[in-house]
């Protein structure tokens, strides 16, 4: 009875401190995401404005606003998510629905694996040397978009792959069963159960894209352009490689500072937008899905 | 001739041998349960009448298994004609993500059907045949998913049936309801059996004793004993089987 009751007591205990010790970890997490936009709101909310969002910059960009950087940077967005997404979509559906177990979806698993992997410069680096040179897009909107695209296809596929696996099998197997079509079964059932989980990978891949300096470094960013793009042939701004200039080799580094702050606080605004959007649209997916 | 045959069946996933030479016949229009304990092979077996196993990669099969005389496993039989012939209800409810009318739709859709009378006409036809049309004839156009499981269930069944296959299995399709929606399955069961021949997989022995005309037991991927459900239930042959009914294990 006695040593009953000395091992409860010391499993309690120890349950309360590994709970403890959870619970500070968690909100640590929580905190450091609080400082860190604490001290950019703090540093930039002084330069942050209408203007600031709606003009070009001026006078070797230490005043004026970020607005084709903004603009860019949409713009980079979109277009490397209407490249990666396709692909990326169609490219995990062929590995989960499509091949079967075997050494080639290992191989084909490994290489995406290891693609995730590469550091985004050396994306930078692929771009510059295949769409911009190669197939001479030149700096441009198209190459910096592929180049974002690729960096992104690996996130996408990954979670596009997870969200069908989670799709139990027999809904599958219901539709097979009356006589569908693998890719019927696919289309009609196995997607749109799996849609609200896809959507959310791509929108985190956005976040992840939106915020990439490297790539786009030597295949579309402008160092200074004051006017909006008018095809997919040209140089935009964008918003992480504005703010590494204005940083480093701005004209006038000390005087650029607030804006600096004031850009990156956008760019957080914008990535943070982004993954809000992604929870609203799986929860009103996940409640149409089940309409269709 | 006999309705399903199998003759001499060895099924395995890998190496891993999971069915072990079952040979057995089943009549037109009658219930056939499969008992045994759990991972015995029932749903492996149950698998076999529309090919279902095809899908899992590494398995193989030996021996023969004829509908209507029709090797199915031949190569001059086609698989979506065996499947829109042999339907298929799961042990979890499983509505597609769309109405209820679609839900019944979709075999006939997924098969070419657009004649849009023909469609409602069969749709309505199935559902009453599950006896489930005075619960949903105003709401066919909602998702499935606002169904409870008894009646996303009878859903199920009634999505089998629009497309008229002459065979149902059904794998433990009540083991996720309630005793009323138990009943309300049980009892279907008993009337399709005029136009249907089925086959289901249960680990209820009153159910098992309640609704089928023979029965099958299982043990390690084995055909113990298969007879008449009541021979079964009264007066089994094999000590092994009289040890799983009565509840000595398993
Ligand atoms: N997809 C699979 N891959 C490999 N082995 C499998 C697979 N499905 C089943 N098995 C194996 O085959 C054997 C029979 O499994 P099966 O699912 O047919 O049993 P069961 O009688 O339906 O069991 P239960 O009553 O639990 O549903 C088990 O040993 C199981 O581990
Ligand atoms: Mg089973």
């Amino acid at each position: 009875m006695d040593k009953d009751l000395k091992i409860s007591r010391k499993k309690k205990i120890n349950q309360a401190i590994a709970f403890s010790l959870f619970t500070f970890l968690s909100y640590f997490i929580v905190a450091i995401l609080f400082v860190i936009l604490a001290f950019l709101i703090y540093k930039g909310i002084g330069v942050l404005s209408w203007g600031f969002i709606s003009e070009m910059p001026t006078d070797g960009m230490t005043s004026g606003g970020i607005y084709p950087a903004i603009i860019g940077t949409l713009i980079l967005v979109f277009g490397s998510m209407l490249f990666a997404f396709p692909v990326g979509v169609m490219a995990a559906i062929y590995m989960n629905e499509y091949v079967k177990d075997g050494w080639i979806k290992r191989f084909i698993k490994l290489m995406t694996n290891n693609l995730a992997g590469v550091p985004s410069i050396v994306f930078g680096l692929f771009g510059m040397a295949l769409f911009v040179n190669k197939l001479e897009f030149g700096d441009s909107i198209l190459a910096g978009s592929l180049t974002l695209g690729l960096l992104a296809l690996p996130v996408v596929i990954r979670t596009t792959e997870e969200a069908l696996k989670a799709v139990d099998d027999t809904f599958r197997q219901a539709s097979l069963g009356l006589g569908a079509s693998k890719w019927q079964t696919t289309s009609k059932v196995v997607l749109p159960i799996a849609f609200p989980n896809i959507i959310t990978g791509l929108i985190l891949s956005i976040g992840r894209v939106s915020g990439e300096t490297a790539p786009i470094l030597f295949t579309v960013a402008a160092y200074f352009l004051p006017k909006l793009p008018s095809g997919i042939f040209d140089q935009v701004m964008a918003l992480p490689y504005h703010l590494y200039v204005i940083s480093t080799s701005g004209t006038n580094i000390e005087k650029s500072r607030e804006m600096a702050y004031g850009t990156a606080l956008i760019l957080i605004i914008i990535v943070l937008i982004s993954n809000l959007a992604a929870s609203r649209l799986r929860k009103y997916f996940g409640k149409k899905v089940k309409m269709n | 001739m006999h309705k399903i045959e199998s003759k001499n069946v060895n099924f395995y996933y890998g190496t891993n041998q999971a069915l072990k030479d079952i040979s057995l016949s089943i009549e037109k229009n009658t219930v056939t349960a499969l008992i045994g304990p759990s991972g015995c092979g029932k749903s492996t077996y149950l698998r076999l009448f529309n090919r279902m196993n095809d899908l899992i990669d590494n398995t193989k099969l030996e021996g023969q298994i004829l509908i209507d005389g029709v090797d199915i496993y031949a190569k001059s039989t086609n698989v979506d004609t065996l499947r829109k012939n042999v339907g298929m209800v799961f042990q979890k409810p499983n509505p597609f993500p769309k109405t209820i009318f679609e839900n019944v739709a979709y075999g006939l859709r997924v098969n070419g059907v657009t004649d849009k009378k023909f469609i409602e006409e069969r749709v309505i036809n199935s559902i009453q045949q599950v006896a489930l049309w005075d619960e949903v004839k105003d709401k066919l156009k909602k998702s499935a998913f606002e169904l409870s499981g008894g009646q996303q269930q009878r859903l199920c069944i009634a999505r089998a049936l629009a497309i008229q296959p002459s065979v149902i299995l059904m794998d433990e399709p009540t083991s996720a309801l309630d005793p009323i929606s138990t009943a309300k399955i049980e009892e279907l069961v008993y009337e399709l059996k005029d136009k249907y021949t089925i086959v289901i997989v249960t680990h209820n022995m009153q159910q098992a004793g309640r609704i089928s005309d023979t029965t099958g037991f299982f043990y390690m991927g084995e055909l113990i004993e298969f007879d008449q459900t009541k021979n079964i239930f009264t007066n089994p042959k094999e000590e092994r089987t009289q040890n799983y009914i009565t509840g000595r294990f398993g």
